[in-house]
């Protein structure tokens, strides 16, 4: 790595790190893939190449919590190849996959199958969180001391609810044994039922199964309860409603050890963009009410909600040519994450520096990442970005393999230009075009 | 009204039906007076009930869901107009989800049929085909999921129209389960855009759609209170599945708190019809003394099933039966 990373310095731009409370302007100095120095040049340093930032925002390259890469098992969908190369275009320079490939994250020898394809690729860091269960069957635990020893960032259950309280009431308490944090999905799937919009107007009058709020907050008291009685760190992953934002708060007000994250899309549409049996708007949660979504606004800006994460999901066309709800949910989001996030910046939601602390010191806190940061020694994963160059989403300028987005000809205003991986630039924006 | 609504073509006429959802009220009683002259057709006793309207034209049913009595209605407009019929039943079990669905589609699209009548067990499948399908090719809806079924609730108009003249003053209830069901939603759309005073759904809350009132009802959950005054009663059928769902208790419990029998019908309007999409199951949704008594018009909605859809048929294929209605074959 260190003999293909140059030394460089990045100046002029505005140097903003949430996790050190930086935002000024300012250069940056990079050597042997790590942050040498914020500011004045460190006397004998002589930067082998030079970016001039001026006019942008030199941040933490960013940290996705949630990121399908289909490898292994659905390499029809997405490869870590190519959304490795989409992360790198998008800022992302780490990325948490959750267990649910083909095999389950189970062993730690799926674990290092997706790391040395992602050392291959040396687009981006991929991590993952493996399976709470094995298979992710909510039957028997997973070797979890073993998975957390070979690397996982913690253990999930992905999308699928363990169904058994018992089982997840031990998992919760084997994990805490050796301090793992628990990712969870909070549903309940018989709540849920057949549910694949939110129950809601549109679900009446297209007569699509509604997915009930409850399903959600049913779920969330029942894991918090948990979480206190067995004294385990649980995470909540992609909250969707008002009330399990509230449910949450109360409980961390009580002490119980708690965090969550929601999806950026969940921050910008409403159950009414599923009008029309828009299969793009399918989404697991589903998106809610307008109502949720300004709850789900205001806790991720008054940090109640510490991480937006993209739930990144390629999928091949297909998938999405069906009548509504014998379609995939997912969206193919990790080009929209920090666009989505600047127009909350945009639209006076939150502050810059706060947005991006969502998407860098936020999520990697949570996952218990030395990333996310711009310390002096820690690995130079940085992403620049243009705060005021328009551009707008369409299938050829995305670069994953998987083009389901419902964001496809929307307006954007904020552009990566550059993105550097341990000290490599791993994105460079053709500006000519 | 839904976004994406592609029924009808730039100059308002009907391309496809799919939902009622959208469509001007002009336009469905157009629907209901082509309907009108096919039914006097039928009872001015020709001994060919057939006309040429749509000779040359080849009309698939696509079921993918298994239906006796909507399908042999289509099947019989559809020879009525003189078109070639050609009947596909598709057991979504026997393919893979779906993946069927747009394959099926492209291979028939090759065999030049006119039009698809479809029906599904997914909401929005009709208009899923719609959107898929080569652009000459019209689509009927004959029920998805629990969305819509359109010709069911115009047939229903159509009988309601025969009888009270003038919508506009009528208060039309419709009993049981409309969380499932694909014809209380289409009927109250209809209703609606035809002005009637008033629609009232009645059923346990555990049959009603989230925010029922939403749809444009008022929501009823006593018999008696519901249908008190009103011009129509609407009966909807009762799944057996609703029992092992815990959506209710027993048939009997639900007989006796929603079925219809003659006294619960007095206080109705004294010249109140009772309608059924049928088929009935006698004893759960009503006393067999209502379902053949002087007020139901059940036997007639099955007749009118069939000149609506030859309404329809030869409007989304853009022949009109006033073309040449002399013609014989």
């Amino acid at each position: 790595m260190t003999a293909q990373s140059p030394s460089i310095s990045i100046i002029n731009g505005r140097l903003i790190d949430p996790a050190n409370s930086i935002d000024e302007v300012t250069d940056i100095h990079i050597s042997q893939g790590k942050v040498l120095a914020i500011g004045e040049k460190p006397s004998g340093f002589e930067a082998e190449q030079m970016i001039d930032a001026r006019d942008k925002v030199v941040c933490p390259g960013l940290v996705d919590l949630s990121a399908r890469l289909r490898e292994p098992g659905l390499e029809f969908k997405a490869t870590i190849g190519s959304e490795t190369r989409a992360a790198a275009k998008a800022g992302i320079t780490t990325m948490i996959c959750p267990p649910d490939t083909d095999p389950v994250i189970d062993t730690p020898a799926v674990m290092e199958l997706i790391r040395s394809k992602a050392k291959q690729s040396a687009f981006a860091r991929v991590l993952c969180t493996a399976a709470i269960s094995k298979k992710l069957e909510g039957k028997e635990l997973s070797e979890m001391a073993e998975l957390a020893e070979a690397g996982c960032v913690g253990v999930s259950n992905a999308y699928k609810p363990l169904g058994n309280t018992l089982i997840e009431r031990r998992a919760l308490e084997y994990a805490s044994t050796f301090g793992i944090k628990v990712f969870l999905k909070a549903e309940d799937r018989h709540l849920r039922n057949q549910g694949c919009v939110h129950e809601g107007i549109i679900a009446s009058r297209l007569g699509l199964p509604g997915f009930p709020e409850a399903a959600e907050t049913v779920a969330v008291a029942r894991d918090i309860a948990l979480a206190e009685s067995t004294g385990a760190t649980l995470h909540f992953q992609r909250i969707s409603t008002a009330k399990s934002v509230r449910k949450i708060n109360r409980a961390r007000h009580d002490g119980i050890l708690l965090s969550m994250d929601v999806a950026a899309h969940q921050l910008h549409l409403t159950e009414m963009d599923a009008d029309g049996f828009n299969t793009a708007c399918h989404v697991d949660p589903p998106l809610r009410t307008l109502r949720d979504r300004e709850v789900l606004r205001q806790a991720v800006a008054n940090g109640d909600i510490q991480a937006i994460c993209s739930d990144h999901q390629p999928h091949e066309p297909d998938a999405k040519e069906h009548p509504f709800p014998d379609s995939e949910p997912g969206i193919s989001a990790l080009e929209t994450l920090l666009p989505l996030t600047l127009k909350l910046v945009q639209e006076k939601v939150m502050s810059l520096p706060e947005a991006l602390h969502r998407l860098t010191a936020g999520p990697a806190d949570i996952a218990g990442l030395p990333y996310g940061r711009l310390d002096a020694a820690s690995s130079a994963d940085i992403c620049i970005f243009d705060p005021e160059a328009h551009w707008i989403l369409n299938e050829d300028n995305l670069l994953s393999q998987g083009k389901n987005s419902p964001f496809i000809n929307w307006e954007f205003t904020g552009q990566v230009t550059h993105t550097l991986f341990e000290g490599r630039i791993t994105y460079q924006l053709d500006e000519s075009t | 009204m839904m976004k994406g609504n592609r029924q009808t073509n730039s100059k308002g006429q009907l391309k496809h039906f799919l939902s009622i959802d959208g469509l001007k009220r002009d336009l469905l009683v157009e629907i209901l007076n082509n309907a009108e002259s096919f039914t006097s057709l039928a009872r001015q006793g020709r001994s060919v009930k057939k006309v040429p309207l749509l000779r040359g034209k080849t009309i698939t049913n696509l079921f993918f869901e298994s239906s006796t009595r909507t399908r042999t209605t289509f099947e019989l407009a559809a020879k009525r107009l003189s078109a070639d019929v050609l009947n596909l039943n598709i057991s979504t079990s026997a393919t893979s989800k779906g993946e069927s669905l747009l394959d099926t589609l492209h291979n028939l699209e090759a065999m030049h049929c006119d039009m698809f009548v479809v029906r599904h067990a997914s909401s929005g499948a009709a208009h899923f085909i719609a959107k898929h399908c080569a652009p000459h090719i019209s689509v009927i809806n004959a029920g998805d999921g629990s969305h819509s079924h359109p010709t069911q609730a115009m047939l229903d108009m159509l009988t309601i129209r025969q009888h009270k003249g003038d919508f506009t003053p009528l208060r039309v209830a419709i009993v049981g389960d409309i969380l499932h069901s694909r014809v209380a939603r289409s009927q109250v759309l209809a209703l609606n855009t035809l002005g009637v005073s008033e629609v009232r759904v009645i059923a346990p809350r555990t049959l009603l759609p989230f925010d029922a009132r939403a749809l444009g009802v008022h929501v009823y959950h006593d018999l008696i209170e519901g249908i008190s005054d009103v011009d129509v009663v609407i009966m909807l059928r009762l799944q057996k599945e609703r029992m092992s769902g815990a959506l209710l208790p027993t048939e009997a419990e639900y007989f006796k708190l929603y079925g219809l029998t003659e006294e619960k019908l007095k206080h109705a309007k004294e010249d109140v019809i009772v309608m059924h999409p049928g088929p009935i199951n006698r004893g759960v949704e009503m006393d067999s003394a209502v379902a053949d008594g002087k007020h139901s018009v059940i036997l007639e909605q099955v007749s009118n099933g069939i000149a609506v859809r030859m309404a329809i048929m030869s409007m989304c294929l853009g022949t009109h039966q006033d073309a040449d209605m002399e013609d014989t074959v």
